[in-house]
């Protein structure tokens, strides 16, 4: 593999630790939010923001590994349109990664219940209590996540696209166990 | 303003400091009164307060220990900082609103510490049982009403709040700490 045509292991690797989070905090939001109320209820909302905190870091160590690793280009051949849309996905991914624990964390703001990074770090109280407010914020967090998730879709499915349609390199760089001895 | 003016409004202070003395402060104002706390829950503070309560007060600045108050708190009238505590702390477990919907203190001595700082003891009666408990207070006053406040901390299995799958204090934290201020105003005719 030419050096500039892969990924680096950092970047693959913060890729999939990445990806598997976001799969298991989303499902895991998913059911809290259906529980009656329990102690286990107040332990998985609080589970639930020291890792969408701790998501939150790592993407943020994922952008700055971006902005100075430059990836591989797209394989050779592939459409403008595509190209784009593939840049958009992207961007968008990133904005996504960004915003939904923001909205996370300030939707815990203003509904009263301060984010305590694994019990032990508060993060500052940016909003004050407000109930409209929390109610915004919650709706607006649900929203970005359904959003992330459709992007998610096409995200991946555009990668299975590459590797089982076009039969590209794409997913293969990415995902270097699917590459044949 | 000019010198002349500084003395003649220390006058005016000093002239009035006696009668402020003598005001005897008997009408507890719910309205300008607050009974609020703060809880752990996985370590992460939430405020709450409690939005009924009633009472009965009354205080002399010049004879402190003569001071006496009972507050009841409507117990339906919590607010916990989110919807669902709300509905949950009515219940068996928590509050057992239905059967005691009424928290009592009822004082039994008032002791200055010094300056406008006082130890109020009282006994506390919530669900059914009734502790002794002493919370320090201070005393200011504002135009006509007198306002104490104060903080303590309540150990909410004492009184048996929460029990069954709450009683571990690893989700909601033992301690519980009750702020309060009351606001009084003076007793006509007593000046």
């Amino acid at each position: 593999m030419h050096a500039t045509t892969g990924y680096t292991r950092t970047a693959i690797g913060l890729h999939w630790l990445v990806a598997v989070a976001i799969v298991g905090i989303f499902s895991l939001g998913l059911y809290m939010h259906e529980l009656p109320l329990s102690p286990d209820k107040l332990k998985l909302y609080s589970w639930h923001k020291w890792a969408g905190v701790s998501i939150f870091l790592l993407v943020l160590l994922r952008i700055v590994w971006r902005l100075s690793h430059r990836p591989p280009a797209p394989p050779a051949g592939m459409p403008a349109w595509q190209r784009q849309a593939a840049e958009g996905v992207h961007l968008l991914l990133y904005a996504l990664m960004l915003a939904v624990p923001i909205s996370g964390w300030l939707m815990s703001s203003a509904k009263g219940v301060p984010t305590v990074w694994f019990g032990v770090l508060p993060l500052p109280d940016l909003l004050e209590k407000n109930k409209e407010l929390g109610d915004l914020l919650a709706a607006v967090h649900k929203t970005l996540n359904l959003g992330m998730a459709g992007l998610v879709l096409v995200h991946a499915g555009a990668a299975l696209k590459h590797h089982l349609i076009d039969r590209d390199e794409v997913l293969v760089r990415m995902l270097p166990l699917l590459k044949n001895p | 303003m000019r010198f002349g003016q500084h003395i003649a409004l220390l006058a005016a202070a000093l002239a009035v400091m006696p009668a402020a003395h003598a005001i005897e402060f008997s009408q507890l104002q719910p309205a300008k009164s607050a009974v609020s706390f703060v809880y752990k829950q996985m370590n992460v503070p939430v405020e709450g307060s409690f939005k009924r309560f009633k009472g009965e007060l009354s205080f002399d600045p010049a004879k402190p220990e003569a001071a006496r108050t009972m507050i009841e708190i409507e117990l339906a009238g919590v607010d916990t900082g989110f919807a669902e505590g709300n509905d949950e702390v009515q219940g068996r477990l928590w509050f057992d609103t239905k059967n005691h919907p009424v928290a009592r203190f009822v004082s039994t001595s008032v002791r200055p510490l010094g300056g406008n700082r006082y130890e109020v003891a009282g006994r506390m009666s919530i669900k059914g049982r009734t502790l002794e408990v002493k919370t320090p207070a201070t005393f200011r006053q504002a135009g006509n009403s007198g306002i104490f406040e104060g903080a303590f901390v309540l150990r909410r299995a004492d009184y048996g709040i929460g029990e069954g799958m709450w009683a571990d204090f690893g989700t909601v934290a033992n301690e519980v700490q009750i702020r309060f201020r009351m606001t009084a105003g003076a007793a006509a005719g007593k000046m």
